[in-house]
C-alpha cells in the first residue's frame, strides 16, 4: 500500500495529515499488518487535551493491545466514531477511512519534527530488514 | 503504536518447519524460547484461522512440544508404578491405544506441568509436554523415577507433531493413511502408514475444543516439510488452511483449555483450577495428593470463572478483577475476543463465592472499570456428531 506523499510520520508508525491547523491522525498500514485483525479501538473524547509523544488512544487486535502516541499536541475536534463498530476499517483503509482523531494543532511546528514519505519508507524497510535478519 | 512482533534471537529454538513457516510468511514470534508462527496473514490470519478450525480444517505445527517415554526395565509393572506416581490421572485405567489429560504436581499440589498421557503398552507410555516447560519435566520425571525399575527417553526432538484440527480433519486425513480413523474414538490413538511413512502415531487429540489428530512424524526436515505439504495438499479441497499459535490460543479458550503460566501453574492446585475430574485421589499414592487432602479440607480461596464483557472492552491476562466496590478480587489467566462467540470473554481466579452465573464482576481496563459477568463454560462446545459410530464404552 502506497505511503501518502503529503502525510508526516513518526517512528512509532502513526501518520499525520495536516489541513491548515486542522490534523487528521491514524496508524500507517505497516502497523495495521504488525497488528493483525483490529477488532477495538479506544478514543479521546471531542474537547480533550492530547500532547506530542504522549498516548492517546488504543488500538488491538485479536492476540494483541497497542498505544497509540500522538504526533503533534492539540484538541481533539473530531474522533471517527464509525471505528467503534468497523474497526476492521483500520486494516482494510488506514490511511483513509481507517482515520482515528482529528485535532486543532496547539504547535504547528510540531509537524516538522516528523518523518516525510520518503523517510518513513526507509525506516520501514529498515525495520523488516531488522525483523527477518 | 509499539511493534508487537518480537524479531528472531539467535538462540531461539526452531521446529522441523521454521522455514516453511517462514516461506509462507507467516508473523514470527518468541513462544517459550521457540521461533514460532503466531499468524499467516497470506492467508487470512489469525481470525480466518480460527474459523477455518471451527467450520473446516486447519493444520498447525505443534513440534515445539516434548515428548517424554517412561517404559519398563526389567520388573513388569514397573513404568505403570512409575508414571502412577508422577500423575494425577489414573493411567491403570487406560487400556492400549488410549491417551488422557494429566498433571504432573508438586508436592504443593500445584502444577510441574499437564501432560496428555499415551498408553503405548503395558508398560509403556508416552507423555506428551509444554514446550516452555520441556527441560523442567524431563528433569522431574526423572528424578522422581528413580525409585522404579524403568526407562526415561527425551523423545521431544525425535518427532515433528502436526495437529490437523476440525470437523472435516477425519476426511482430509483418510488420504493420506491407510490407518481406519473412523474407529479411533476421542483421545484415543493407532499407528500407521502416513504419507508412506510406516508406524506412524496418529491419535484423535488436540488443542482446539474441536475434532482432530495429531501426528508424530519423524524430525528431519525434508520429511516434515514433505507431510505438511501432503496435508496442505490434500486439504485444499476442504479449504484448509496454516493456523498459527494465535488461533491455537483463542481456540483453547473458547473451550476451557488451560495454558501453563495462565490458568495452571506452580503457583495453583488442582482444585482452583478445577481439574478435579482429572484427579483420581482414590487410585492410591501420588506426588501432590496428601497436599490436596489438606487443600480440600481447608477449602477454596479462589476458583477459575468464565467470564463475559457487557461493557465494550477487552479483558486481558493479569489484568485486575473487582467487585462492585471497586475492591480488587481477583485476576484474569487468559482473555480475548472470541472469534466464534464475536463476544470478548475471558478466564479469572475470583473467589468461590463469586463463581455464580450471572455475578456482576468489574475488570480493571486501563483508567476504567468495565462490567463483565460470570458465564458457563466451555465457552464453546462442538456440536455433537449425529451419524457418529457409538462407541463401546469401557467404564
Amino acid at each position: 500500500m502506497a505511503y501518502p506523499a503529503n502525510y508526516r510520520y513518526t517512528k512509532e508508525h502513526e501518520w499525520v495529515d495536516v489541513k491548515g491547523d486542522v490534523a487528521a491522525i491514524g496508524i500507517t498500514d505497516y502497523a495495521q499488518h504488525e497488528l493483525g485483525d483490529v477488532v477495538f479501538v479506544e478514543l479521546p473524547k471531542v474537547g480533550a487535551k492530547i500532547e506530542a509523544g504522549k498516548t492517546f488512544g488504543t488500538v488491538e487486535s485479536v492476540k494483541a493491545v497497542s498505544d497509540i502516541y500522538a504526533p503533534a499536541s492539540g484538541e481533539v475536534v473530531e474522533a471517527n466514531g464509525n471505528l467503534q463498530n468497523t474497526p476492521e476499517k483500520i486494516n482494510s483503509d488506514p490511511h483513509g477511512a481507517g482515520w482515528l482523531i482529528k485535532i486543532r494543532l496547539a504547535n504547528p511546528a510540531e509537524i516538522k519534527t516528523l518523518m516525510d514519505t520518503a523517510a518513513y519508507e526507509a525506516y520501514i524497510a529498515s525495520q523488516s530488514k531488522e525483523a527477518s535478519a | 503504536m509499539e511493534s508487537v512482533t518480537t524479531p528472531p534471537i539467535a538462540e531461539l529454538r526452531k521446529t522441523p518447519l521454521n522455514a516453511m513457516h517462514r516461506r509462507l510468511g507467516a508473523k514470527m514470534v518468541n513462544f517459550g524460547g521457540w521461533d514460532m508462527p503466531v499468524e499467516y496473514p497470506a492467508s487470512g490470519g489469525l481470525v480466518a484461522e480460527h474459523k477455518a478450525v471451527r467450520s473446516s480444517v486447519g493444520l498447525f505445527d505443534v513440534s515445539h512440544m516434548g515428548d517424554i517415554r517412561v517404559h519398563t526395565g526389567n520388573a513388569a509393572g514397573s513404568a505403570l508404578a512409575a508414571v502412577q506416581h508422577l500423575s494425577m490421572n489414573d493411567a491403570s485405567k487406560l487400556a492400549i491405544g488410549q491417551a488422557h489429560y494429566s498433571a504432573m504436581l508438586y508436592p504443593e499440589g500445584t502444577f510441574v506441568d499437564d501432560v496428555i498421557v499415551h498408553r503405548l503398552n503395558d508398560d509403556d507410555f508416552l507423555l506428551v509436554i509444554n514446550a516452555g516447560t520441556r527441560e523442567k519435566d524431563v528433569s522431574w520425571v526423572r528424578e522422581n523415577t528413580k525409585a522404579f525399575d524403568c526407562v526415561v527417553e527425551d523423545l521431544s526432538d525425535a518427532y515433528t507433531q502436526l495437529a490437523i484440527q476440525g470437523p472435516r480433519a477425519q476426511e482430509l486425513l483418510r488420504k493420506l493413511t491407510d490407518a481406519n480413523l473412523v474407529v479411533i474414538k476421542n483421545y484415543w490413538f493407532t499407528h500407521g502408514t502416513v504419507c508412506g511413512l510406516k508406524n506412524i502415531l496418529i491419535a484423535r487429540t488436540g488443542y482446539t475444543g474441536e475434532d482432530g489428530f495429531e501426528i508424530y512424524v519423524p524430525s528431519n526436515v525434508s520429511t516434515s516439510e514433505m507431510v505438511w505439504s501432503k496435508v496442505m495438499e490434500a486439504g485444499r479441497e476442504f479449504g484448509i488452511i496454516p493456523c498459527g499459535l494465535g488461533a491455537r490460543n483463542t481456540l483453547r479458550l473458547e473451550a476451557k483449555m488451560a495454558l501453563y503460566g495462565h490458568e495452571i501453574s506452580d503457583k495453583i492446585n488442582v482444585w482452583e483450577a478445577g481439574l478435579d475430574r482429572y484427579c483420581k485421589m482414590e487410585k492410591g499414592d501420588f506426588i501432590g495428593r496428601a497436599a490436596l487432602e489438606r487443600a480440600k479440607a481447608a477449602g477454596l480461596t479462589r476458583a477459575l470463572a468464565g467470564l463475559e464483557m457487557v461493557d465494550r472492552g477487552i479483558a486481558r491476562d493479569e489484568y485486575c478483577c473487582c467487585n462492585e466496590n471497586g475492591d480488587v478480587i481477583g485476576v484474569i489467566t487468559s482473555g480475548s475476543p472470541s472469534p466464534t462467540l464475536s463476544k470478548n470473554i475471558a478466564l479469572a481466579y475470583v473467589p468461590p463465592a463469586m463463581t455464580a452465573i450471572g455475578t456482576p464482576i468489574y475488570v480493571q481496563i486501563r483508567a476504567q472499570k468495565c462490567k463483565a459477568q460470570v458465564v458457563a463454560t466451555p465457552f464453546y462446545k462442538r456440536p455433537k456428531k449425529t451419524a457418529a459410530p457409538q462407541a463401546a464404552a469401557k467404564f
